[in-house]
């Protein structure tokens, strides 16, 4: 072989190796998406425990954004993931610690809960609406008209929770709910209160990000 | 001809090559500039107000900015364009050449060259590239689109992915053909060897190819939530990765007010004896008409973006409504650039498409005043029509009527292109070769574009904005119409510029199919667009999924198409290297009287001109007659 | 040069396709432009599509066949030979004719679209002053209900039943709707296809459609223009139900949210929700 095309060989297998690498990279970035994971069957349904956080673990790429997390009841690990797996058709039981400060609603008809079979039940107490200053975060699914606030921790408590993860001796509230599930699909659930700190009117940031502020509802 | 000494280089050859200022100084000088920027300034830049903002969210832009500015102007200084005005500080002579040496052979094109030949072809493949960056980003939003309920991608990646495309696309193709095309023609074409500001000319390719590095770095900083359009305050609102939008579409604004501005002295102050006005060849006519815009709209986009950085970096409230800005700032100061870009856009394929026809209809450019009071026309009346992007924005309703008057009227100057493009096959001898194709093909496309133009410009009927409806009409126009056009000017030119032939086959077979795969991937838009599917969504009702997923699979045809023509250009130009013939086209066009390949300085003397720019019709030429080029003879 | 009457063949074809694809254009494709003609507007954009689509057509028509024709009647029929055609430049006579044409056509169309527009407002977006009103059916009011656009849901809010806030759309048939449209964030589009109308939300400003529902029927809302990552899953379905069904539906709305009623702002043609900017 020539030394000119011993020359093309080489700069094409160089080429096509970094275009690869590239590839990947990029391939790689565009699919990184939390992963999902299914609710806990139970007698009563379908039971899921979470939590939301004032900022997401050290480890984590944004440790200054808040968070929402997967707690498993029994081992009391936390996941950061955020789509959820429930069976169709099922009552879905959702227990949220919700261990932020609160930061107040930008739109204060999300104060009053909607959507659910039964009361919700904050720290133990039905709640028909909270003030509209209370809310830490909520949980909303839109599609099927879920709008849950979660009133936030108080601020001049000693053992607030700083970062994630969270222990349930930290202040924080509970607050539990159950809704039907829809038919078969894809929903998404987020957050209504503009807590994306840093960001105008709140919302940029982990409000626009899936696997903190935002995620999916798969129902199957 | 100033007394300005020309003074080429010594040539350099092997490694001394690289250590000199090139693309790889660049890089370096790049790389150091943006770390300089970001961690040697930006980090220590701590405002009372902004770093509670910065640390909280986690990102500080005014680092990520001046990381972007220095990163820039590291690059081109690397690539040599501070050498020039250092030498100039230090009272040495004004000269011209840098690197005009031939003898240097593929080294040229990795650095500053004033060459307006050597500039023509690194913009033929920087913007190739970049095309192909953005044409894959569409394949990867196509994917997503198969299904409404399954997720290919994460969320915000693909809501990167859409805006990346546009951005791209938006960015890259306003050089699309100016840059490639108007470099190497307008010179040869009106008899002069250089354009006016060399040095400029190579600083806008390298601008543009630092801009586009800026945006492909989006993906680092989380991506940009906006879509090219960029509007405030969700552009406020976003992660870094906005920053570097906003960096991508200065250096494009720079690039395109510097390269309009070039054009335009070039065109006016150095045409050859005998060029006047009425024997401007149209394709020049095009360029001078797309310069004006670039010069006057892009500076807009460029003030636009810099309040928009203004307002994420210190926080003024330009675009911020509850704080005394308005969000209509932004949309005003946009579109006033966004539709005279995409004019911008329009005008060059126009002129292509009118400068090939008469050479494939043998007979002159039917119309020529007419042809070139519609591209003077366009231009004039794009300024006067921005508006009719926020017709259901809630402007005052009295404003409606008369930006409907101005965008219909504006069909009137294109409707003069399309006539003069079919008087000039009025009882022509059309031969159907790939570049005659690809023009044909535009009028076909432009005509949708155009008419689906209309309904958009009717307020009633414009409930379709930010549907897809306008998507459809926008790549119609855009893809249709200038895409086309450029695939007809490479095969039409590249015999020239590169002395080699491009399989023909191989052209007729990504002709049709590209042809048949745009109608197919663009045309159920339209549908899609009036059944309530809106723009940038990564969701839809689940009964469009049927149509989707046809527009899919033609999207993916139409991606194979250019696989085909790039594997044309690769085994025509790297492999195969059969040479052209002189003058293929039996062209009477200035540039195919030249030899093949173009010597350095073109021309050997300046010609003198004095016949129309389409003499066809006066006498048949005999086949297999080379075109006889007297050296600097009369075109 | 021969002799054949192109002109004339080219005027014959062009005759013969608009006689053939006019009325397929008119009664075929226009009635779905858009589809739903759930409201008077709705139902005025179908005659303004149809009306542009009959106008476009022969335009379209004309470049269509000539094209056609021209690629088969002027084509070269021996490559071998590079033979020029007959260096025609220009003839003043088309030019002026076509002059005219395309500019008594394109006046028609703006002078049509200002009339149509200034007739009942086509359902678009016309600011916080509109200036075209439509009238009330006879023996009813106006009904006006605000539309909230917020990331990413739309809520409703209706003034003269106490400013009970909503997230379901139910609107009464036969009446003329005013909504204005809000946003409290960013710029969102408030796009009911059914009804035809479509208006932007700006933060800060009012922005006045005008809507006259029709019989009943389910319709869709989808956001319209890009507002961040949930853009694409910004909607809901809204229904134009009997005005007795209206009447009870909103009656049970009210109770239904009165503790959370009386925590919202008054009623405000534009919000500015405060803070600004969120901190932790």
């Amino acid at each position: 072989m020539s030394a000119q095309a011993k020359r093309a060989v080489v700069t094409v297998v160089i080429t096509v190796v970094v275009c690869v690498a590239i590839g990947l990279y990029i391939g790689l970035y565009l699919v990184n998406v939390p992963g999902s994971v299914a609710a806990t069957p139970t007698a009563a349904g379908s039971q899921l425990y979470l939590a939301t956080v004032a900022t997401a673990e050290a480890s984590d790429p944004h440790n200054t954004w808040v968070s929402y997390y997967v707690v498993d009841a029994n081992s009391g690990n936390w996941r950061h993931d955020t789509t959820f797996q429930v069976p169709a058709n099922t009552l879905v039981h959702f227990t949220i610690y919700q261990y932020d400060t609160s930061t107040g609603l930008r739109n204060n008809f999300f104060s009053q809960p909607s959507g659910t079979v039964g009361p919700v039940l904050i720290d133990g107490k039905p709640t028909t609406v909270v003030n509209p200053m209370a809310p830490a975060h909520t949980f909303a699914i839109p599609q099927i008209g879920l709008s849950i606030p979660l009133p936030g921790a108080n601020s001049s408590a000693k053992n607030l929770c700083a970062q994630a993860p969270c222990s349930l001796s930290q202040a924080h509230h509970t607050v539990s709910f159950t809704f039907r599930s829809p038919v078969k699909g894809l929903y998404r659930w987020q957050c209504f209160v503009p807590c994306g700190a840093g960001f105008i009117q709140g919302n940029g940031g982990p409000m626009q990000t899936v696997g903190y502020m935002g995620g999916f509802l798969k129902v199957v | 001809m100033s007394a300005i000494a020309v003074s080429p280089g010594a040539p350099r050859t092997g490694g001394r090559q690289l250590l000199g200022f090139n693309m790889l100084t660049g890089i370096i000088l790049g790389i150091a500039g943006w770390f300089i920027g970001y961690s040697a300034i930006g980090k220590h830049i701590h405002g009372a107000g902004v770093a509670y903002y910065s640390t909280e969210a986690g990102q500080n832009d005014i680092a990520i900015m001046l990381g972007y500015l220095l990163g820039v102007v590291g690059f081109l200084v690397g690539v040599g364009f501070g050498n020039y005005p250092f030498r100039r500080m230090l009272g040495r002579p004004p000269s011209l050449a840098e690197h005009e040496a031939e003898e240097e052979g593929l080294f040229r094109y990795f650095t500053l060259s004033t060459d307006h030949k050597v500039v023509a072809k690194q913009y033929m493949i920087g913007i190739g590239f970049f095309f192909a960056v953005g044409g894959l980003n569409a394949m990867l939003i196509r994917t997503e689109l198969l299904q409404p309920n399954v997720h290919v991608f994460g969320a915000n990646q693909y809501l990167t992915l859409v805006g990346m495309h546009g951005s791209m696309m938006m960015g890259i193709m306003t050089s699309g053909i100016l840059g490639p095309f108007a470099n190497w023609l307008v010179p040869l074409m009106i008899g002069t060897r250089r354009m006016a500001f060399p040095r400029i000319e190579a600083f806008t390719f390298w601008l543009l190819m630092a801009g586009s590095v800026i945006l492909i770095t989006t993906i680092f900083f989380g991506g940009f939530q906006t879509g090219w359009t960029g509007y405030q305050p969700l552009g406020d609102q976003g992660t870094a990765g906005y920053d570097a939008y906003i960096g991508f579409f200065a250096c494009v604004g720079l690039s395109m007010t510097l390269f309009g501005f070039n054009l335009i002295a070039t065109i006016i102050t150095m045409r050859a004896p005998g060029m006047t006005w009425s024997r401007l060849p149209i394709f020049v006519w095009a360029t001078l008409s797309t310069a004006v815009l670039m010069m006057l709209a892009a500076p807009m986009l460029i003030a636009a973006l810099l309040m928009g950085a203004m307002d994420r970096t210190v926080q003024t409230a330009f675009y911020v409504a509850g704080a005394g800005g308005s969000s209509y700032l932004f949309q005003n100061l946009f579109w006033f650039f966004g539709h005279p870009e995409v004019y911008i856009l329009a005008l060059p394929g126009m002129g292509i498409v009118l400068e090939l026809l008469p050479v494939f209809a043998r007979k002159p450019l039917w119309g020529y005043r007419l042809a070139v009071a519609g591209m003077l026309g366009v231009a004039f009346l794009s300024f006067f029509v921005w508006q009719h992007h926020l017709f259901v924005s809630g402007i005052d309703a009295d404003l409606r009527p008369f930006y409907m008057l101005s965008t219909e009227l504006i069909s009137l100057p294109t409707g003069f292109i399309f006539l003069c493009a079919m008087g000039t096959l009025w009882r022509g001898r059309i031969r159907f070769t790939v570049p005659m194709l690809f023009c044909l093909a535009w009028v076909f496309n432009f005509l949708w574009g155009g008419i689906s133009g209309v309904f958009n410009s009717d307020v009633p009927s414009d409930t379709t904005h930010g549907s897809f409806f306008v998507m459809a009409h926008f790549h119609y126009t855009i893809m249709g119409g200038l895409v086309f056009a450029f695939f007809a000017g490479i095969y039409y030119w590249v015999p020239k510029m590169y002395g080699l032939k491009l399989n023909e086959r191989l052209g007729k077979i990504h002709f049709w199919v590209m042809f048949i795969a745009f109608n197919s991937t663009f045309a159920p838009l339209f549908a899609l667009g009036f059944e309530g599917m809106p723009r940038r969504v990564v969701t839809y009702a689940a009964n469009f999924q049927g149509l989707n997923d046809w527009v899919s699979v033609s999207a993916y045809v139409l991606g194979l198409s250019m696989l085909v023509f790039l594997f044309n250009v690769v085994w025509s130009l790297v492999f195969k290297r059969e040479p052209a013939e002189v003058n293929p086209w039996h062209s009477k066009s200035a540039e195919w009287q030249l030899p093949t390949p173009v010597p350095l300085h073109d021309f050997d003397r300046i010609p003198v001109f004095d016949e129309d720019p389409y003499p066809y019709g006066v006498e048949p030429v005999p086949a297999g007659a080379p075109a006889v080029a007297p050296a600097g003879g009369a075109a | 040069m021969d002799d054949k009457p192109h002109f004339r063949n080219v005027a014959l074809l062009w005759l013969l396709s608009c006689v053939i694809m006019l009325p397929i254009v008119v009664f075929v494709l226009g009635p779905g432009l858009p589809p739903g003609n759930g409201s008077v507007q709705a139902s005025g954009q179908v005659v303004d599509n149809t009306v542009l689509l009959a106008t476009a057509t022969p335009v379209a028509l004309a470049v269509l066949v000539y094209m056609a024709y021209a690629m088969w009647a002027f084509r070269e029929r021996n490559p071998e030979v590079v033979v020029d055609g007959p260096p025609i430049r220009g003839n003043a006579s088309v030019q002026f004719w076509w002059l005219m044409v395309t500019t008594v056509l394109v006046l028609f169309l703006a002078a049509y679209g200002s009339a149509r527009l200034l007739a009942d407002g086509s359902g678009a977006g016309q600011g916080p002053n509109p200036i075209a009103v439509p009238s009330a059916p006879k023996g009813t009011t106006v009904l006006p209900v605000q539309v909230i656009a917020q990331q990413w849901e739309f809520t409703y809010r209706f003034p003269t039943y106490g400013g009970v806030e909503t997230r379901a759309l139910e609107l009464p048939a036969n009446t003329l709707i005013k909504f204005n449209v809000t946003s409290l964030d960013v710029i969102h589009s408030f796009w009911a296809y059914e009804l035809g109308v479509k208006a932007d939300a700006n933060p800060g400003v009012n922005n006045v459609a005008y809507v006259t529902t029709k019989g009943p029927l389910t319709f869709h809302v989808r956001c319209a223009e890009l507002c961040g990552l949930w853009h694409g899953y910004m909607f809901n379905t809204g229904t134009v139900v009997p005005r007795a069904q209206f009447a009870t539906w909103i009656t049970q709305q009210r109770v239904q949210y009165a503790p959370v009623t009386k925590l919202l702002p008054p009623y405000a043609r534009t919000y500015f929700p405060q803070p600004l900017r969120r901190g932790g």
